[in-house]
């Protein structure tokens, strides 16, 4: 590092375009395009018995009604499954436009095209879809009763059966001097960006090109997919995505079919055409994630550490799989957390049910992970009467104990071994940040007050950067600007702040000169997406490498320049310079201009740059073999596996006894993804993750009914946590680098929401002694729960009580 | 989530919206928007034409006198809200606009038609039952008078129909030696009331309950008033049983569940909000009892 950036908490230099109204988001894009609107499936799961259009037909600016029938090619085949894998042994995706049968409330049947969307929506209403309505299977526990079947062809619903196992997990419990088992539930919920998802394309028939700009994690696997799909060779397809108002899972998903059918109808029509999703669409037609039903078994020893470990999980996928079963992976492989864990076996049935399709969300299968691990070390210490810190503490992977090796198989099909992390000390600084040690205290003076009060902590460990890879550019152009490109997208992270300060430290320019462009498949063809925790340790080093590139290119050329050896030379400020040697300088800028031997002199620096370019030789070619004319590079960053981020949460609440109102008082994180590069944006992330946490927790669930209707499929029933319910937070940094990368970084995309649910219901658990197995909860529901004769008490309850559980 | 084709007149005048109003069946009065355009965007609701009464002049006005406060029909919730002159008539006013949504919606939407869209979980509507408030209602025939007991006909169903603008609603003035309270619970703050309950407590000469009436948020199809007096008359204000009276409200409610609260939570919380808001209003009132 030749300057200060890097780990400077500099202000998000995006943040001013954003917050004035200078965003550019899909819907900005494109005033003039024809509108798309969808008819939609308003059943869980029937048979199309007719699509009649006619009384649509009469509907003024009306331009076009697209059915399955009017599909061809590759467009009338299901939609891919992305992440095929062998324990996914029946996939199943929908098509483009419902082929005779919908699977969930929401599947796209009709596209219409008009001249704006209101008139879409107006012929919409007038198309009749006849349905022949068949049963319904909505929840996990449905789906795995499977009295009837979401697939015809797979009578007990399961796609997949995922198995991991690191031992001979029966002996190993039989061996134990403790065991117990439980069951608990987690339910779902949905990323819900503000922007929904949207696809706007223009076909150009002079050049036969087609521009799409789509809402998208992954805008150059969108733009594989439509070239695929739509039989379009590569190069005539080009996909950008804008500014994105959130993603958080839900748009790594692709292709949509809204990403297929709005490019095929901008072609058949010669007009620019657009979708913009609405709330209710993104309710009940994107994705959700989380409900899962976990059954465990522990084994553990007087100490409470564990012996062995069973979990069965049972998870809901949706109607469809066209993620493949990367959300029961990551279950079950992040599920073992921070933990030394002898012998563990993992099973996770992934059950079809006719309700939106399950796709990772921020976390993506984290959370359910760590809640049944953090809820077992919780029962541990509740059955041995210790201290949940006491117990965790005992089961903690030690600091020198890494690389460890979980002996269990990762997402990216790379084993699960922790690179490096120190789990005590995380430990240690969260209970020290929430005050462990006077909760006690805190719980007499809540009570005085006539409150509960209860505290939990929820430890995880989170595998982030997967490969396979990222690419980065920089080029420094003659005007000093240094333009970087890579090619995963950005939704509001602060990508532009993170890789200008990588790029800027690398090559020894200042910020200001640098300039980030990210998810424009004209500036970068090879990116695999942002998602997975993986955009500062992927581009992140990816650029920083190819900054190195520049940089070395740069002091070779500054040499012959000043006629000194490159070693001696530094780049400050975007000056070369020799060390210690003052005056005996070049601008980077000149290096630039010198770098290209086609001096057409346009501008002041061409003009002087020629005071620095030698005596030509005659002998050699003006650009040397193995060279290139300009100051640039490109390169990639491609992880052996991925990297492990840690962290510890720890959650105070109070409960009123009366109203059953609950209130997250204290809400404490210590966290470490390694070196950091903006310690203002992993803030910003964490606290981004915790309110999302919070909200998972207690607010947010997607109320099916038994038809699978979505019950609360708007912004004014499906409870998101405002600013009001969203807790202070309280945050440590711990920086153990990652040695995988050359920056030493791991991913903080993620990290706040995963323990949020764990440490909650702990918390809950703690402050009303009874047992806490179903996740979100209410206050509604916790009345329920506390009047329930049957409801279990906590055995630390009766401990503090003197009332036997 | 765009409305379906409607045609929207801006009349200057009360006659002028009247004559839209009777020229089309199904046209629709719209003041603050803040129910009604929601319910056009989900095509839950669509008129043929929108009577926007923004233009329409002397319907803005808060008028605080002795006997109440009469509020015009394009009086927002925020204006009502920083009232004194209202506050001090009816304390009502203020307590219960505070719990309506957020700012950006109080700053649009309008008391009178929040109660014009008899929304059983608004505020508006219970504190209108609570005051014995009544509306003014102008149609083609002339102006008359609408008490609260014949306005609430169901959720959102008023007995106003045909050609019709509610101009304004009075809520009378808070009796002598009264106190009130309002309180709500909610899932976040700011969402509609999962159980609301507003108060208004009198004391006699004596410093003793002579009366306790309550109206509640959410609760039921349409406003009710409930009379706890039964349970505390005559007891000495502060040391009234407010359980009591919470009990006894808790025996009077019929609440319905739904994906927020079950009826039976919805109980509870009746009974807690009426304790805790009696205590709070008799000793408000306690305060004007010399």
């Amino acid at each position: 590092m030749t300057t200060k950036l890097f780990g400077e908490p500099v202000r998000r230099r995006e943040d001013a375009r954003l917050i004035t109204g200078r965003g550019r988001y899909l819907d900005d894009i494109g005033a003039g395009a024809l509108a798309a609107a969808f008819v939609r499936s308003p059943h869980a799961h029937a048979r199309i018995t007719g699509i009649d259009v006619d009384a649509a037909l009469d509907v003024e600016g009306l331009v076009a009604i697209y059915t399955y029938e009017d599909l061809t090619g590759p467009l009338a085949e299901p939609l891919p499954v992305l992440i095929p894998h062998p324990q996914l042994h029946a996939p199943r995706t929908g098509y483009p436009l419902a082929n005779g049968e919908v699977n969930h409330v929401g599947e796209p049947v009709v596209m219409v095209v008009a001249t704006d969307r209101y008139v879409a929506e107006d012929a919409c209403d007038r198309i009749v879809v006849s349905y022949e309505e068949l049963p319904a299977v909505v929840g996990v526990d449905a789906a795995r009763a499977a009295e009837h079947a979401v697939h015809e062809e797979i009578p007990g619903n399961v796609a997949a059966r995922h198995h991991q196992e690191t031992g001979d997990v029966e002996p190993a419990l039989a061996a134990s001097p403790h065991t117990l088992s439980f069951t608990q539930y987690i339910e779902r919920s949905a990323c819900m960006p503000l922007e929904g998802k949207g696809v706007h394309a223009r076909w150009d028939p002079d050049d036969s090109s087609l521009r799409v700009h789509t809402s998208t994690q992954a805008s150059t696997s969108v733009r594989a997919a439509i070239a695929a799909k739509l039989e379009l060779s590569l190069d005539a397809v080009e996909v950008v995505a804008p500014d994105v108002g959130g993603g958080f899972g839900v748009k790594i998903v692709h292709p949509w079919p809204e990403e297929l059918l709005v490019p095929m109808a901008a072609i058949a029509l010669g007009r620019e055409v657009k979708w913009a999703e609405d709330r209710r669409e993104h309710f009940i037609s994107s994705a959700h994630e989380r409900q899962q039903r976990q059954e465990i078994t522990v084994g553990y020893d007087d100490e409470g550490r564990v012996t062995a470990l069973d979990v069965h999980i049972w998870h809901d996928n949706g109607a469809y799989t066209p993620y493949g079963i990367i959300v029961p992976i990551v279950t079950a492989t992040q599920l073992v957390g921070p933990y030394d864990l002898p012998v563990y076996r993992v099973v996770v049935e992934s059950v079809y049910t006719n309700t939106v399709i399950v796709t990772p969300y921020r976390g993506a299968g984290r959370p359910q992970g760590c809640y049944a691990m953090e809820r077992t070390m919780d029962r541990i210490a509740d059955a041995l009467g210790l201290d949940r810190a006491v117990v965790r503490e005992r089961n903690l992977i030690r600091p020198d104990q890494f690389p460890y090796d979980h002996r269990l198989t990762f997402q990216d099909g790379r084993p699960v071994i922790y690179d490096s992390g120190d789990y005590p000390g995380l430990l240690t600084k969260l209970k020290d940040l929430v005050g462990w040690d006077a909760v006690e205290e805190r719980r007499r003076d809540a009570e005085r007050r006539g409150k509960l009060l209860g505290a939990g902590m929820a430890l995880y460990v989170e595998g982030t950067g997967p490969g396979p890879y990222e690419g980065g550019h920089v080029q420094v152009l003659g005007s000093g600007k240094v333009l970087v490109s890579t090619g995963l997208t950005s939704q509001g992270q602060g990508h532009e702040t993170v890789f200008a300060q990588i790029v800027a430290s690398e090559l020894g320019v200042p910020i200001e000169d640098v300039e980030v462009t990210t998810g424009d498949t004209r500036r970068f063809g090879y990116a695999v997406g942002t998602f997975a925790s993986r955009a500062a340790v992927m581009s992140g080093n990816a650029v920083a490498l190819a900054a190195r590139g520049v940089r070395a290119k740069a002091l070779r050329i500054a040499a012959d320049a000043l006629e000194v050896d490159p070693q001696d030379l530094e780049i400050d400020e975007g000056v070369v310079q020799v060390k210690g040697t003052p005056g005996a300088s070049i601008p980077l800028r000149t290096v630039a201009v010198l770098s290209n031997p086609l001096r057409y002199a346009f501008d002041e620096a061409a003009r002087q740059a020629t005071q620095f370019a030698g005596p030509a030789d005659d002998s050699r070619p003006p650009v040397a073999e193995g060279d290139a004319p300009g100051l640039e590079h490109r390169d990639y960053y491609s992880p052996v596996r991925s990297t492990f981020a840690s962290g510890a949460h720890a959650a105070v609440v109070e409960i009123d006894p009366a109203t059953w109102e609950i209130d997250v008082v204290t809400y404490a994180v210590v966290h470490d993804c390694g070196n950091v590069v903006n310690p203002m944006i992993v803030e910003g992330q964490v606290h981004g993750g915790v309110a999302q946490g919070v909200g998972g927790a207690l607010y947010e669930r997607m109320a099916y009914d038994a038809d699978g209707q979505l019950q609360n499929a708007s912004f004014m029933d499906f409870l998101m946590p405002y600013a009001s319910e969203v807790p202070d937070v309280v945050i440590d940094h711990q920086e153990t680098p990652s040695p995988l990368n050359p920056l030493g970084i791991k991913g903080a995309g993620e990290a706040g929401v995963i323990p949020g649910t764990a440490a909650i219901a702990s918390a809950l658990e703690d402050a009303t002694g009874r047992r806490i197995a179903a996740m979100p909860l209410s206050p509604t529901q916790l009345y329920d729960l506390v009047r329930d004769e049957t409801t279990e008490r906590t055995a630390q309850a009766a401990r503090r009580t003197g009332v036997p559980a | 989530m765009k409305p379906a084709p409607f045609r929207y007149a801006d009349p200057r005048s009360l006659d002028e919206a009247l004559a839209v109003l009777s020229a089309e069946e199904g046209a629709k009065v719209l003041a603050g928007g803040q129910s009604l355009l929601p319910l056009l965007s989900m095509r839950l609701a669509a008129p043929a034409v929108l009577v926007d009464i923004n233009r329409v002049p002397g319907l803005d006005a808060v008028e605080a006198t002795g006997d109440g406060v009469r509020v015009g029909a394009l009086v927002r919730h925020d204006a009502l809200l920083r009232d004194a002159a209202a506050a001090r008539v009816q304390p009502l006013l203020a307590r219960a606009t505070a719990n309506v949504a957020h700012p950006a919606i109080r700053n649009r939407g309008t008391t009178v038609g929040s109660i014009a869209h008899a929304d059983p979980s608004g505020e508006m509507t219970s504190v209108l039952a609570l005051t014995d408030g009544s509306v003014t209602v102008a149609t083609p025939e002339g102006t008359g008078t609408v008490g609260w007991r014949d306005l609430f006909v169901g959720p959102l169903e008023t007995s106003v129909t045909g050609p019709a603008v509610v101009t304004s609603a009075f809520f009378p003035a808070l009796p002598e030696r009264s106190g009130t309270a309002f309180a709500e619970v909610a899932r976040r703050k700011g969402d509609y009331a999962v159980c609301g309950a507003g108060v208004v407590v009198t004391l006699d000469a004596d410093r003793r309950v002579s009366a306790a009436r309550a109206a509640y948020v959410s609760v039921g199809l349409v406003p009710e008033v409930h009379d706890l007096t039964d349970a505390v008359a005559g007891a000495p204000a502060e040391e009234a049983d407010w359980a009591a009276a919470g009990a006894l409200a808790r025996s009077l409610v019929e609440p319905d569940g739904d994906i927020h609260a079950s009826a039976d939570y919805r109980r509870l919380l009746v009974g807690v909000l009426t304790e805790r808001t009696l205590a709070s209003a008799a000793a408000e009132a306690l305060g004007k009892v010399a």
